[in-house]
């Protein structure tokens, strides 16, 4: 039990050391996330949109969810070899699966109803997709947003695992320099980051919801919808 | 785990030419070490998952009988399990290591692995439970079942899509948080990756385990797929 308290009063010791380390965790899930939404959300919305492709952008997702970060992160130092945007690249493969299934979901299942009589007032399909399906489509969209933000910061740290800048994580696994102290401290950091960036996003989706569907939405279960629900997956 | 660093890479392989080049991926390599390396990684990284999941399996299904019986349970088991689930997998085993009465061993690990199963299978099971219809319990009732007849013949064989959809994905996260766990007890897939970026970037070792690692995860994915079809027949029939 005694390294494990020991972790805390470390982080008060070396305050600097873990916002510096900090601060490469960041810009490493800051950049994986940022390429990963700029290739899955557009594909994502657009199929949802025209409601093509539903078989593709469901088992991208399956598929997607099964991948070993540590298996993916391995394959692509054997294929680009050791260094940080090695891991950027797993880290874009690991996290497009997730963003792109929610995006599609959540605009291919936007009330029929209410996209026709937005064409029956007039709209102009641009206007249909950022006016109508778009704000509606926000919550579970979010979501996948969400899910990727929590996976990508908690997969940094492998970085550190395969040789390479992995954030907190070159703390956690260099005992030999941190002592166990450190590496419980960083450990704690990393879970405590986690937890904050879930809670952010969460947020985020909270605000980023219309104000006329707030009451209606379960925050918790939008991101089983499209994680869990037998019923819409294809055969295997 | 730790292989002494040589100046001069030096993959082994003897008169392998690919393998002592480092050159891609050298399927003799693979023939060569099938029975010693890569199987025995194979079979440990099945049981640490199976171990997981069944251990997590029966934890979750007693939380989820319970929350079902007592809605004022839900809300604590879900945030505990949920903040189990953030925590990132390394930083987890770490904290866990720190743990004087544990060390860097399997028991360790499985600890790690069943927590992240939990949240998955509560969560599902308990929804598969709620989403049974009230007409059907109502029935159920009316045709005299008692309380634990309802809960074995009409509720849960009505939850098994959900729990077994549970299943798959508690399933293939633990087949990738197994991985990672090699770092703490070096056994599973993950053993010959660490080795193989160890011994300066072994490519060929690093696309076999990492490949055998991504295959194991959709076979097993896979393979609920197909239990879920068998075991709810009636599904099926419903939407042929």
């Amino acid at each position: 039990m005694k390294p494990v308290l020991d972790g805390f009063p470390w982080i008060g010791h070396h305050v600097s050391l873990v916002f510096d380390k900090l601060g490469v965790h960041m810009l490493i899930a800051g950049i994986a996330l940022g390429v990963a939404l700029a290739i899955a959300l557009p594909i994502g919305v657009w199929l949802g949109h025209i409601h093509r492709g539903s078989f593709a952008a469901i088992n991208v997702s399956n598929v997607g969810r099964a991948l070993p970060s540590l298996a993916v992160i391995a394959i692509a130092i054997g294929i680009v070899g050791l260094g940080r945007n090695t891991l950027i690249l797993a880290l874009v493969v690991l996290a497009a699966p997730v963003i792109l299934t929610n995006a599609y979901v959540a605009v291919d299942t936007v009330d029929r109803d209410v996209v026709d009589a937005a064409r029956g007032m007039g709209l102009r399909e641009r206007e249909v997709l950022w006016h109508v399906e778009l704000p509606l489509a926000l919550p579970l969209l979010f979501a996948g947003v969400r899910t990727a933000a929590v996976y990508v910061v908690a997969t940094v740290p492998l970085g550190a695992l395969t040789g390479t800048d992995g954030g907190l994580g070159d703390i956690i696994v260099n005992q030999a320099s941190y002592r166990l102290e450190g590496v419980v401290g960083a450990a704690i950091c990393v879970a405590a980051l986690a937890i904050v960036i879930d809670a952010l996003f969460a947020g985020v989706q909270r605000v980023s919801t219309p104000r006329g569907l707030r009451g209606h939405i379960d925050f918790a279960a939008v991101q089983t919808a499209a994680a869990g629900n037998p019923q819409e997956e294809g055969p295997p | 785990m730790i292989i002494a660093q040589t100046v001069i890479p030096n993959f082994g392989g003897g008169p392998n030419s690919c393998v002592r080049e480092n050159r891609g991926f050298c399927l003799s390599w693979v023939q060569d070490n099938w029975n010693s390396v890569l199987w025995p990684a194979v079979r440990q990284h099945i049981e640490l998952t199976a171990i997981a999941v069944v251990i997590g399996f029966v934890i979750a299904f007693g939380l989820a009988l319970l929350a079902h019986r007592r809605r004022g349970f839900e809300t604590p088991i879900t945030v505990s399990t949920g903040v189990l689930y953030t925590i990132p997998s390394l930083a987890l085993f770490q904290i866990l290591v720190g743990f004087s009465f544990l060390g860097l061993n399997r028991l360790t690990v499985e600890i790690a692995l069943v927590s992240y199963t939990l949240l998955i299978l509560f969560r599902n099971t308990l929804e598969g439970l709620r989403g049974v219809p009230a007409e059907v319990r109502e029935a159920a009732l009316g045709m005299g079942l008692t309380r634990r007849q309802i809960l074995t013949r009409v509720e849960l064989p009505l939850a098994l899509p959900a729990i077994v959809a549970g299943l798959r994905i508690a399933t293939v996260t633990v087949i990738s948080l197994a991985t990672v766990a090699a770092f703490i007890d070096d056994e599973g897939l993950g053993s010959p990756i660490f080795r193989a970026i160890q011994s300066n970037v072994f490519k060929t070792e690093l696309f076999a385990a990492g490949g055998l690692a991504v295959i194991l995860a959709l076979l097993a994915d896979a393979a609920l797929v197909l239990a879920q079809r068998l075991v709810t027949p009636w599904a099926r029939r419903q939407r042929a």
